[in-house]
């Protein structure tokens, strides 16, 4: 199974997720610069976090023109799995993959810290693993992950089951404290915390098995055994 | 064809939080005691020079530009655009 992890210039937690990719779940995966396309035999695709254009104009909004993303829409449109993480997020949304928009947190602070998440929809590729409701211990690190979306599109969106993820207390102003959505079709995810910053032990002081269910969902949805 | 300043103001929509005004108002301008101002709301602007025939012709393609490549985000912000001999 191929995953392919997209770089855009002021990415910055791109090794981060390949070495979790690697040397975590032991999947092949492979750097993808914005400027090219994707092959057609990659099973899922990752947008990291960072600050894609150092954020100009708004987070995401010029990655989102990048040549690289009609590729991740015909992915989309194919099924195939796909995850933005903190700035891959905002890329997707910005895209229009993905519904809604982020805006500057409501303390207009760069926000950096463990945050609990409540599982809503355990149906995804990226959820499978969970039990509903089940919390996952996870940092955040972002200054425009304050999801916004109308009336009418959280209806919806609750509705289609499309919230992945909530945060479990009021974090920066989220509608409905929502942290992560999919697309109506469940294969594209995007989620502003970090779980390539949850996995290992080493590096999370609470629980990192919570955070390593998002990519072992991935797994049971290839079929990979490890 | 003639020499054009545009300039486009993005701002939030009505009703679409800015903190960033709030925060000018409440913390800065009225611990000032400016006490006659009722509200400040923060906004991006941007200036272009563009060659275009007329005004007119300089305001729409402006406008084109900011809803072709999403200049701002429709779902909440709005620009306003004015246009200025160069």
């Amino acid at each position: 199974m191929k995953v392919g992890v997209v770089v855009f210039p002021g990415s910055n937690c791109d090794r981060d997720m390949f070495h979790v990719l690697t040397d975590v779940f032991h999947l092949d995966a492979q750097y993808y610069w914005h400027d090219k396309g994707l092959p057609e035999n990659i099973d899922a695709v990752i947008l990291p976090g960072g600050f894609s254009y150092g954020d100009r104009l708004r987070a995401g909004v010029i990655a989102a023109h990048s040549p690289v993303i009609k590729d991740v829409q015909k992915m989309s449109e194919k099924g195939i799995p796909i995850l933005g993480v903190c700035n891959g997020f905002q890329i997707l949304v910005e895209s229009g993959l993905l519904p809604g928009v982020l805006l500057k947190n409501d303390s207009l602070n760069f926000m950096c810290e463990w945050t609990d998440l409540v599982v809503e929809n355990n149906k995804t590729p990226f959820t499978n693993q969970f039990e509903l409701n089940q919390k996952i211990p996870i940092p955040i690190a972002n200054g425009e992950g304050k999801y916004f979306a109308d009336d009418e599109t959280l209806k919806s969106l609750q509705k289609n089951n499309q919230i992945v993820f909530r945060y479990s207390d009021v974090v920066n102003g989220s509608s409905n404290r929502i942290a992560g959505v999919c697309n109506e079709d469940g294969n594209v995810v995007g989620m502003m915390p970090h779980p390539e910053r949850a996995v290992e032990s080493e590096i999370n002081p609470v629980d990192n098995k919570p955070s390593s269910l998002i990519f072992e969902s991935l797994l049971e949805k290839m079929g990979v055994k490890n | 064809m003639a020499t054009f300043n545009v300039q486009v103001t993005i701002e939030n929509k009505p009703g679409i939080s800015d903190p960033e005004g709030e925060t000018i108002l409440n913390d800065l301008v009225l611990r000032g005691k400016y006490e006659s101002v009722s509200k400040i709301k923060s906004a991006k602007m941007l200036r272009f020079t563009i060659k275009e025939n007329s005004k007119e012709s300089a305001q729409l393609k402006v406008q084109e530009i900011c809803d072709d490549v999403r200049i701002y985000n429709p779902l909440v912000s709005k620009v306003s655009i004015d246009v200025f001999d160069a």
